[in-house]
């Protein structure tokens, strides 16, 4: 099973949102696009081609941005806000608190360029706290899609679903080996079954768990691999099945620890099910400029970072 | 169509509502409710065309907005008023398990509140929103918003303004409570806002003038500016209104505010009384009075609230 994990194709997350928006513009006559001066780095090109009454060029106005999304929903409409996720979330976190959450507006905030994998930007764009913000709304759905086709697949489900929808995604090349599975929103995946430990990733650092894993198996360690791309609602029955089977623990995401998918399944763990666990995770620090994976490994990121992890959380069990 | 004496008269039984509401519970925002009564009195029973039955979506109707939540007592009374709910239920303002939320909100599914309000700023972009739709969809109803003057600090105002008039957002009337006060003092002391007027028309809006304590102004300003629609610019009226206006002991400083008037108040009004001017006679120490001396209000009692 672990040999099925593979790729043949490299591509950006937000590539496939673009692929998803373009679909939503042909079948979804309510869907509409809006960008905070960022159209072609969302993505939008083609959406904009073939729809351009249904999109909205804001400018670099990214809070009156998230007030028109809400607004559009009164009328209607399913927005897409779109915009890198550091001005998606941290910018205009009260807009989005008021507006949207506690009005239960069905905006979908569409962000792409999240974590260190912005590359050479440096640490004013990179956000790694993203995930944490939004969780915290009452009622958000966040969703953090791990290769292009889960991501056209995510953006896709978003449009179906009712409700405020925080969809984080990026920007570097990376591996597309998700084609085998469905997409359902609040849904992890085990994409891979083992005895000796769970491993739990999100985002980019799903790839780095599937490499992890494989170097693992070398060496006789059986990892089970889960997806979670829906950060909340969690998919709680999934990760205590799992867990009680192999007693241990390790989750990655490209995120700050604080506030990020370790920490939720930290809460539920400790609530429901106590085991040795480790988190590959930011350890709370900025970013800098650098090559994508150049800052993985700097950060601890990395596909070794993953397997010292699982290491230490063996050697606790 | 309602003549001015009529609606002078819901205006000043929307004063006593503000009242009311503000001294029950001891907080609240008296001070522009009052200064924005007749504007909403006007809005809601001359003005708009809309549904007290009450649709999320705002298809087919013109649609109000308000940008600065804080007035949510002077909303609620005219949402009561004109039948979205319930008078009685305004005796539940700001009270726990209660739909009338010190500021706005849809949470508790209020009749007539279609966005929560309340911080700063963000009342108009949702505004354009809604239009934005209307206009998609060949809706002809107008949305219409109502904003602070100080409010106008917030940044995220002209980032609306600009998009408004680079999108020709004509079916849109902003309206601006230009009362001069804000809670730290008066606008030219905290943050001045220089030119107003001009500061908008720059932006590319139509911008008229009302004397928002004016009933016939009022309404005939209102009437101009929905004149002014459809024409390629959102249009902005600049609304000099005075806080607390129509309680004397309130009207023309910022100290109303955010406070609400008390029953140890030694207050009395001197003022002109009810009627034609559309002004509310108040003495404070009435609520301490026999019922049947209380001649506008029983501020502790919920029974009045029907009383016109």
């Amino acid at each position: 099973m672990l040999d099925k994990l593979t790729f043949t194709e490299k591509k950006a997350t937000r590539d496939g949102f673009g692929a998803g928006i373009y679909e939503l513009g042909k079948t979804n006559p309510n869907v509409i696009a809006l960008t905070a001066d960022l159209a072609a780095s969302l993505q939008l090109a083609n959406f904009i081609k073939d729809f351009p009454e249904r999109f909205i060029q804001v400018g670099i106005a990214e809070a009156n941005m998230i007030g028109i999304s809400a607004g559009l929903t009164i009328g209607g409409k399913i927005p897409f806000a779109t915009t890198f996720a550091n001005f998606a979330t941290g910018r205009v976190y009260d807009q989005i608190r008021q507006s949207v959450a506690y009005s239960h507006k069905n905006v979908k905030i569409c962000a792409s360029h999240a974590g260190l994998t912005l590359g050479e930007d440096g640490a004013t764009h990179q956000i790694l706290e993203d995930l944490g913000m939004m969780k915290m709304l009452p009622g958000f759905t966040v969703i953090n899609p791990c290769d292009a086709e889960q991501t056209r697949l995510a953006t896709l489900a978003i449009a179906e679903h009712y409700g405020p929808v925080y969809l984080r995604f990026g920007r570097p090349s990376w591996p597309v080996f998700t084609a085998p599975f469905q997409f359902q929103i609040g849904k992890g995946i085990l994409m891979n079954e083992g005895a000796d430990i769970s491993i739990i990733a999100t985002g980019h650092l799903m790839w780095h768990a599937v490499e992890a894993a494989k170097i693992l198996a070398t060496e006789g360690i059986n990892c089970e691999l889960i997806n979670i791309h829906t950060i909340k609602p969690l998919d709680e029955e999934l990760i205590l099945d799992s867990v009680s089977k192999t007693k241990c623990v390790v989750t990655a995401e490209e995120h700050q620890m604080l506030g990020g998918l370790g920490g939720s399944i930290a809460q539920l763990l400790a609530r429901k099910l106590p085991t040795p666990m480790e988190m590959v995770a930011v350890q709370d620090s900025f970013g800098e400029s650098g090559q994508p994976q150049e800052l993985l490994d700097k950060y601890g990121l990395g596909v070794k970072d993953v397997v010292a992890a699982v290491k230490r959380a063996l050697a606790r069990k | 169509m309602a003549t001015i004496q009529e609606l002078e008269r819901i205006a000043s039984q929307i004063r006593r509502d503000v009242i009311r509401q503000t001294h029950f519970v001891a907080s609240g925002h008296p001070g522009a409710s009052l200064g924005c009564a007749d504007f909403f009195t006007a809005l809601y029973f001359e003005i708009m065309d809309h549904d007290p039955k009450f649709n999320m979506d705002a298809k087919n109707e013109d649609v109000f907005f308000l940008s600065n939540g804080h007035i949510s007592p002077v909303w609620y009374s005219t949402l009561a008023r004109s039948g979205y709910f319930p008078v009685e239920e305004l005796a539940t303002f700001r009270k726990i398990n209660a739909r009338l939320q010190g500021h706005p909100a849809t949470h508790e599914g209020l009749p007539g509140i279609r966005v929560a309000s309340g911080s700063l700023g963000q009342g108009m972009s949702v505004a354009i929103g809604v239009a934005l739709a209307k206009k998609m969809d060949g809706d002809k109803k107008l949305v219409f918003a109502l904003t602070g003057d100080g409010e106008l600090q917030e940044g995220q105002n002209w980032e609306a303004i600009m998009f408004a008039a680079h999108n020709k957002i004509d079916n849109l009337i902003v309206t601006v409570d230009y009362n001069g006060q804000q809670i730290d003092g008066s606008n030219e002391d905290v943050l001045s806002l220089g030119d107003l007027p001009a500061k908008w028309a720059a932006f590319g809006w139509y911008v008229i003038h009302m004397r928002g304590n004016d009933m016939g102004n009022v309404v005939a300003t209102l009437n101009e500016a929905k004149q002014r629609t459809r024409q390629g610019k959102p249009v902005v009226i600049i609304m000099q209104t005075d806080m607390g206006f129509g309680v004397d002991f309130m009207v023309g400083t910022h100290k109303w505010h955010g406070k609400a008037p008390d029953d140890s108040s030694n207050r009395t009004s001197t003022g002109a009384v009810g009627g034609n001017t559309g002004r509310l006679s108040l003495s404070l120490r009435w609520c301490h009075a026999p019922l049947s001396q209380c001649r506008y209000i029983n501020l502790s009692s919920t029974i009045f609230y029907n009383q016109f």
